[in-house]
């Protein structure tokens, strides 16, 4: 044991990317580089991107569905598509954007901006971390697999029963997606626990939890709902597929099952799952917003706590998706005044980026553009939703496209903008170097005016009586130009995101240099450079305010926050850990080299449910053994990681 | 199939609120918008100054905005959920006790319907086309053979869901003398936008004409042609089609007895003309691919005579 060190007294040193500390750090946390290190790299920034990049890929393939929906939409009586291939387009889309896209892509932002932000090193569980995106990618690759053979999800992103019952539903379609999405589960978990754990564990010290970032909170809340909130999900799914292959009767009405039960799973879930991937991107414009008005959030506390609430009340508004079932009028009447209630947190965001614009000095770049845009479609979306959260008025209004022009000005105008307004303002971190503003402008004119035009109309096409999930209608009902105006607006938006990943893929390789702070920035990931190196920080920072980088003309009197000057923590892939309301420092960290464990664990895992769709048990069994192995071979105790006392 | 204006008292509550609401909505955007512009245009000289430059030397300026707005949007909501209880509760029961029941019985992808009646002999099935007298409330229970789907007559209100394993009940009334289409609104399967029907408001002297003429059982085929149609019909059509008064009792389509009084067939598809009808028999999959309907059951000099037979349903 006299070989394993358990105290030392933190060096306090001075430090930047030059000192020849950095080059001890930048050996110790150095990948190895080549596909040996891409496969086995722990590094939450190489994690990060990877998120952003396969979300950003599956926001493609969903968004070409939609365009060749919209086709078939254009005009009366379309006949481009069969019935069933709309009807797993219209699956596939929803669910390739809503868990595909929108929650990886925070998490890609989260995962790369989180222990930059915090002023830590890594995310708490970095091996976990990798685990999260393989199993991610796996998922989606799953989800896909069956897309080729014409037997994709198609019974719609809710996947109701009993159409999604084997009786109505025989074929692989709803067992692919039913596996999928408990794999998916899995992913989402483990990368909440990490996120959860990081912020009570690796803030910088200082940072006590009123000083932290709003993304922070945005992403904690969000992790937290997701906890409670997957479990139901992954249990629906698990009880339909035992249902479809082994004869259980969850949900089977004529042996007594109940459809409903099948609604209140899915949105005990799914309804905290909106917030879970709308919160962090108001988190996003709450923090980018203020780098551009030249002035801190207005109302930083209210709108934390608004954050929290939020989703608290989330978990209490589900019913709202299933006003029409039958349920007795108080209880719907219960759960139309909690999702009204929604309203008033949501407003107190509002007025808060209202008046940090309007009291700020906006400087107009293209990421400021986004995050104000953002502002008017989350008042829309937000208004959309308060009238299909009055009962009556929903009676008339769910199931149609008032429904669907909702639920994109939400997760369009909530997750997309803000995130692209996010990688137009952290690209020159990620990358070092600036995007092309104006390109990026134009960008935003094309996007904003081609989303107005293309989603709009889509609430009086609802109000005209369109249901939703119908793959032609007739003549003379009214609905024909609405719809090619839908569609047409929906091609010019998706001409905008064609220039953004233009000017994505432009400015890698030409654009400016950024430098460490080019937005001259606030928080802590504007510390370092651009893009930062694998330890991060040369010295753990110190937090003494919200806006560390600010300090000096913000006239708060005397706080100190130091970037220059910190733990030094060279001694290997070592972090600060400090407690979790006040952030005081408590020990050291050993973070764990790179390593092919969570991939193996992710590939075996995979394999494993690709075993249970086909019935291949060996595959299975043999899966579950690996899966054993890698665990094992993981959790591996390993004198090396054994944290510090200071 | 647009509820911008109703036509009876389970609509009218609905469209106000709605309507109410929405303008709410409309204001509330407008508003924001205005603001969200003047915060971007207001002193517009504050940025020609040096963009390094914090403009604000404090953090706690600007706290009177969400004060302000958050209050004004607090009072407005509480007023929007106390008119949302009362509209709700006004429209859960009819004015007065329903006039009619009527068994609405959907199955993929149609509406079967079944109009009850204390009387046993004033019972019959129908589908796809709902008559009801105009200024009398109808009560409505809702019910599947096989997956979930929903019962929706936009102008007259809102929508009560099918679901399998349970009865919904809703109501509805027409005011005005018309003809009313609805469809079904959750996604049902593969024909999900071919499931249409039409509700019918008649006055109570021609509603009660329709129902007499319903009940009477259809007559004996007269004609050469037509009683050959009766035969094709019962050796090809009749296991899963019933007509009241012949020996066809089938009960997985559509009850077709006075199919000839109907506007439409395959549940709103098409209008009901002879042309139109033997279009249908003769393909039903390429105009409704995946309905139970198998084609080419009969072609030929059969599909003329099973027409010719059918056109006698009146």
């Amino acid at each position: 044991m006299s070989d394993v060190e358990t105290f030392r007294a933190p060096i306090i040193a001075r430090a930047t990317d030059q000192s020849e500390s950095s080059h001890i750090l930048k050996r110790s946390w150095e990948g190895r580089g080549g596909i040996a290190g891409w496969l086995s790299t722990v590094d939450h920034k190489e994690i990060g991107k990877r998120y952003l990049i396969t979300a950003f890929a599956f926001l493609i393939i969903g968004g070409l569905e939609a365009a060749v929906m919209r086709a078939q939409l254009a005009q009366p009586n379309g006949h481009l598509l069969t019935s069933e291939q709309y009807a797993q387009l219209f699956t596939m889309h929803g669910v390739t954007m809503i868990f595909l896209y929108a929650m990886p892509v925070l998490s890609g932002f989260s995962n790369y901006l989180w222990p930059l932000l915090l002023g830590s090193r890594d995310m708490a569980f970095p091996r976990l971390n990798a685990l999260s995106y393989w199993v991610f990618l796996f998922a989606g690759l799953f989800l896909y697999a069956s897309f080729p053979l014409g037997k994709a999800p198609d019974d719609g992103w809710f996947n109701y029963v009993p159409y999604a019952s084997r009786a109505f539903n025989p074929g692989l379609n709803i067992d692919v997606y039913a596996l999928g999405m408990v794999l998916l589960g899995i992913s989402t978990t483990v990368g909440a626990i990490n996120f959860i754990v990081t912020l009570l564990r690796l803030r910088a010290p200082g940072m006590s939890i009123n000083r932290v970032p709003i993304l922070i909170w945005g992403t904690l809340t969000a992790s937290v709902g997701n906890l409670f909130a997957v479990p139901a999900v992954s249990l629906a799914f698990f009880m339909l597929w035992m249902d479809r292959q082994f004869g259980t009767h969850f949900f089977d009405v004529g042996a007594g099952g109940q459809p409903l039960l099948w609604q209140h799973l899915f949105w005990m879930f799914g309804h905290p799952w909106v917030y879970a991937i709308v919160l962090p991107a108001m988190g996003i414009v709450s923090d980018g917003l203020p780098t551009f008005c030249r002035r801190p959030l207005v109302g930083y506390t209210p709108v934390a706590l608004a954050t929290v609430s939020t989703m608290a009340l989330g978990f209490g508004v589900w019913v709202h998706h299933m006003f029409a079932t039958g349920l007795p009028i108080i209880a719907v009447s219960y759960f139309s005044a909690a999702s009204m209630i929604i309203v008033i947190p949501s407003s107190v965001a509002v007025f808060s980026w209202i008046a940090t614009i309007w009291t700020g000095r906006p400087v107009f770049t293209s990421a400021f553009l986004f995050f104000a845009g953002f502002v008017l479609l989350f008042v829309i979306g937000g208004v959309s939703g308060f009238m299909t959260a009055a009962v009556p008025v929903d009676l008339q209004l769910t199931h149609t496209y008032f429904v669907v022009a909702h639920l994109h000005y939400v997760l369009i105008g909530i997750n997309v903008f803000p995130v692209v307004g996010g990688i137009f303002y952290w690209f020159p971190k990620f990358t070092g170097r600036l995007m092309n503003e104006t390109l990026g402008k134009w960008t935003f004119w094309v996007m904003f005016i081609g989303f107005n035009i293309g989603f709009f109309p889509m609430h009086i096409l609802g109000l005209a009586g369109m249901p939703r999930r119908i793959y032609t209608y007739a003549e003379g009902l009214g609905w024909g130009s609405l719809n090619l105006i839908v569609t047409l607006g929906s091609y010019l938006f998706a001409i905008g995101v064609l220039m953004f990943v233009v000017n994505v893929f432009v400015s890698l390789k030409r654009g400016q240099r950024a430098g460490d702070n080019p937005w001259d920035g606030a928080s802590l990931e504007w510390s370092t450079s651009s893009p930062p190196p694998p330890y991060n920080f040369a010295v753990i920072p110190t937090v003494a305010s919200r806006y560390p980088l600010w300090e000096g003309r913000l006239n708060q009197g005397d706080d100190h926050s130091s970037t220059q000057q910190g733990f030094l923590l060279d001694k290997g892939r070592e972090t600060m850990g400090t407690t979790s309301l006040d952030a005081e420092p408590d020990v050291i960290l050993k973070m764990p080299s790179d390593t092919y464990a969570p991939l193996l664990l992710g590939l075996a895992l995979a394999m494993l449910f690709v075993g249970a769709l086909l019935h291949s048990w060996w595959l299975l069994g043999g899966a579950a053994v690996v899966s054993l192995l890698a665990s094992i071979a993981w959790l591996w105790p390993e004198r090396s990681l054994s944290q510090i006392e200071t | 199939m647009s509820y911008w204006h109703t036509y009876g008292p389970a609509g009218y509550p609905l469209t106000q609120l709605g309507w109410g609401l929405g303008i709410i909505s409309i204001v509330v955007i407008v508003v924001i918008a205005v603001l969200l512009l003047g915060a971007l245009s207001h002193e517009r000289s504050r940025r020609a100054t040096d963009d390094t430059q914090l403009a604000v030397g404090r953090e706690g300026g600007g706290m009177g905005w969400i004060y302000i707005g958050t209050g004004i949007t607090t009072v407005v909501l509480i007023a929007c959920m106390g008119w949302t209880l009362v509209t709700s509760a006004s429209v859960v029961r009819p004015p007065s006790p329903p006039a009619l029941t009527v068994q609405v019985i959907a199955s993929q992808w149609w509406w079967g319907l079944k109009y009850t009646s204390a009387e046993p002999s004033r019972t019959f099935i129908t589908a796809n086309e709902i008559h009801v007298p105009v200024g009398q409330p109808v009560r409505f229970e809702v019910a599947s053979t096989d997956v979930i789907h929903s019962f929706w007559i936009p102008q007259l209100g809102g929508k009560m869901d099918v679901i399998p394993g349970q009865t919904n009940v809703t109501w509805l009334q027409a005011d005005k003398v018309g003809v009313y289409r609805g469809q079904c609104a959750v996604f049902c399967g593969a024909e999900h936008a071919h499931m249409a029907l039409e509700l019918i408001a008649d006055t109570p002297e021609g509603f009660r004409a329709w129902q007499d003429d319903q009940l009477h059982d259809t007559p004996i085929a007269a004609s050469t042609e037509a009683r050959e149609g009766q035969r094709v019909f019962q050796a090809h059509c009749a296991a899963c089609h019933a007509i009241r008064g012949s020996d066809a009792a089938g009960i997985v389509g559509p009850d077709l007895s006075h199919l000839m009084t109907r506007r439409t067939l395959a549940a709103g598809l098409l209008p009901n003309t002879p042309g139109n009808l033997a279009g249908w028999i003769a393909d039903p999959q390429s105009l409704k691919p995946g309905a139970k309907m198998p084609d080419h059951l009969v072609s030929g000099a059969d599909l003329t005579a099973v027409v010719d037979y059918l056109k006698t349903l009146q």
